[in-house]
């Protein structure tokens, strides 16, 4: 007899799909994997949500995701930030439609439950149509857990996961020395370039912590820039390396005297930004000059967090995943809150040539990473290989995998914190 | 003379025609030493220089682009999609003796690789006449979608 019904597929193996320096092909194009992904990393682990200037003031919110989940992060009039599912308890239909705003409460379009600030269900009308028994205080907004750390805010679905400071371990340094980049204000908030590509996230998750792509990808943008600049940009002959950090993370180094910005404040003043210093000039020391000047060029180097964040040079970037063959980025660009306006605007004009669906730079990488899922249909049963840089392992500080700035060490963190993620039991 | 509607369409549409053939470097011609060339993120914005933008060009910037659309070390502009545009439906903005301001909408197909996409826009021309000819003051081309995910392009709006 034919069998009209597939049998669903086994589940994979995760140990024989995660080797030290390599991975499966499935990795990037198994649904089943996928959804699996969704389940054990992005609804278990720690998700970036938000930076503190996104919401400033009371009743501000953003809408957002974690993983295919959207929610809501919204400060109530206490200052306190919740991260809320956007789904009405009653039927279903978002709360919220718009990408950011401030409001007194969140109201269902459908029946008009209406939500306070801190998801509790505050009216339903015509309430008397419900049994006696009917409470509100069981229907609030579903709330995830929040924790901050130097203005970076992330949710977890996961009671029992570590504190944020925990998870963030060692990363939690090159975080502090990249919010550096204020040049003396807080970092706030500065627009953003928001695309897709047809790829899955982990080919995304790869790139911030890969300088080997940079001169063959990026030579179109080196050559835009003057020599000065593309004397630093060209780090891979440099000092550079990628340490693992541990739970996934890893910081990539590219250019060392940008690591911390308080630092070499008596250099010269790079070419490109001697109009900007000399207006700056007319209104602030010397000091603050340079420290400004330091800022607007941005970090040395990219903190990647498992598994949706990374402080990149002078932006974040944020993944999310969208289905196993797509995925939404966004490059979030940061400003010096209640900085000089000229400053700012360096900044800004930094950003546009780099990133952007016209920048320098992103659509090159987005061409790189979609014939990356293209030419993952070849050969299903090969591997994509992380075995560059190996002989870093264990040669770092304390012991940690400390590879050049070309090594692949960071691509082999994050695999194995996927690994042991995928492995676990619910 | 002072310029009129069917003057700024005519020099529109052949802008639209030297970018749809990829002729950049004609392109340049036709814009003044002060023009700016914008693909704003934001609609609206008081001031395009203290926002995010996808393009926010001056001369410089937009020399350095055309020169890296033009290099052949760009992937995404070696791979660009093939693209046929259409602009009308103007108004008239503002005019004075030598500049006209007008507002079209601006229908792109952009093929690639199997991929048909449409992506319309807002084109907000300033055109001047000058000792040589009619040039480009400014031109803002406000996506549809521009608020929201707008996936790469290896051309120009």
């Amino acid at each position: 007899m034919t069998t009209l019904i597939e049998p669903r597929p086994e589940t994979p193996n995760i140990s024989s799909l995660v080797q030290h320096d390599r991975v499966h092909t499935s990795l990037y194009n198994d649904p089943a994997l996928f959804a699996q992904e969704m389940d054990k990393i992005f609804n278990k682990t720690w998700v970036w949500v938000a930076h503190e200037s996104d919401i400033k003031g009371p009743g501000d919110y953003i809408s957002t995701y974690v993983g295919l989940q959207p929610v809501i992060v919204v400060r109530d009039r206490k200052k306190q930030v919740h991260v809320l599912l956007n789904r009405c308890r009653h039927r279903a239909a978002t709360v919220c439609e718009k990408k950011k705003g401030r409001t007194n409460s969140f109201v269902c379009p459908y029946h008009g439950w209406g939500y306070g600030l801190d998801g509790s269900l505050r009216g339903v009308p015509m309430n008397e149509g419900y049994a006696e028994s009917f409470d509100k205080a069981e229907y609030g907004l579903v709330s995830l857990r929040v924790e901050t750390y130097a203005g970076l805010i992330f949710a977890t679905f996961n009671e029992d996961a570590p504190s944020l400071s925990d998870f963030l371990g060692d990363a939690k340094p090159w975080i502090d020395l990249f919010m550096k980049q204020g040049g003396g204000f807080p970092v706030k908030f500065g627009g953003e370039h928001k695309f897709k590509f047809p790829g899955n996230w982990k080919i995304q998750l790869e790139n911030t912590t890969d300088a080997y792509h940079f001169p063959v990808v990026h030579k179109s943008f080196l050559q835009s820039l003057d020599d000065q600049a593309e004397e630093l940009f060209s780090f891979l002959d440099g000092d550079g390396y990628v340490q693992d950090l541990g739970n996934g993370h890893s910081v990539m180094v590219m250019i060392p005297e940008l690591v911390d910005l308080d630092e070499n404040l008596d250099d010269p003043i790079p070419e490109r930004f001697q109009d900007l210093a000399a207006s700056l000039s007319k209104k602030h020391t010397e000091e603050e000059v340079r420290k400004i000047i330091r800022a607007v060029g941005g970090s040395g180097f990219n903190v990647n967090l498992f598994p949706n964040l990374a402080c990149s040079m002078a932006f974040f970037r944020v993944l999310r995943p969208v289905s196993v063959t797509e995925t939404e980025i966004r490059h979030v660009t940061l400003l010096m809150d209640g900085g000089p306006e000229e400053g700012n605007r360096a900044r800004l004009r930094l950003h546009e040539h780099f990133q952007g669906p016209m920048g320098f730079g992103s659509p090159d990488d987005a061409e790189a990473w979609e014939r990356v899922q293209r030419g993952s249909q070849a050969g299903p049963d090969m591997w994509i290989m992380l075995n560059r840089g190996l002989e870093g392992d264990g040669a770092g500080p304390k012991g940690t995998n400390r590879g050049d700035v070309s090594a692949e060490t960071g691509m082999r963190a994050a695999y194995q914190k996927w690994k042991e993620m995928m492995e676990a039991s619910q | 003379m002072t310029l009129d509607l069917q003057t700024a369409a005519e020099f529109l549409w052949k802008e639209a025609d030297m970018l749809d053939r990829r002729d950049y470097e004609a392109w340049q011609g036709l814009w003044t030493e002060d023009g700016l060339y914008i693909v704003p993120i934001e609609r609206d914005a008081e001031d395009y220089a203290d926002v995010l933008n996808y393009a926010y060009d001056d001369a410089k910037m937009r020399d350095m682009r055309v020169r890296r659309l033009n290099s052949s070390f760009s992937m995404s502009a070696l791979t660009a999609s093939n693209t046929v545009r259409t602009i009308s439906r103007f108004v008239v903005l503002d005019r004075s003796a030598s500049e006209i301001t007008v507002r079209g909408a601006q229908m792109l197909a952009d093929y690639r690789r199997d991929n048909l996409r449409m992506l319309a826009a807002d084109v907000e021309a300033t055109i001047r006449q000058t000792d040589d000819g009619l040039k480009l003051v400014r031109k803002v081309v406000t996506l549809v979608n521009c608020e929201d995910a707008v996936t790469g392009m290896g051309y120009l709006l």
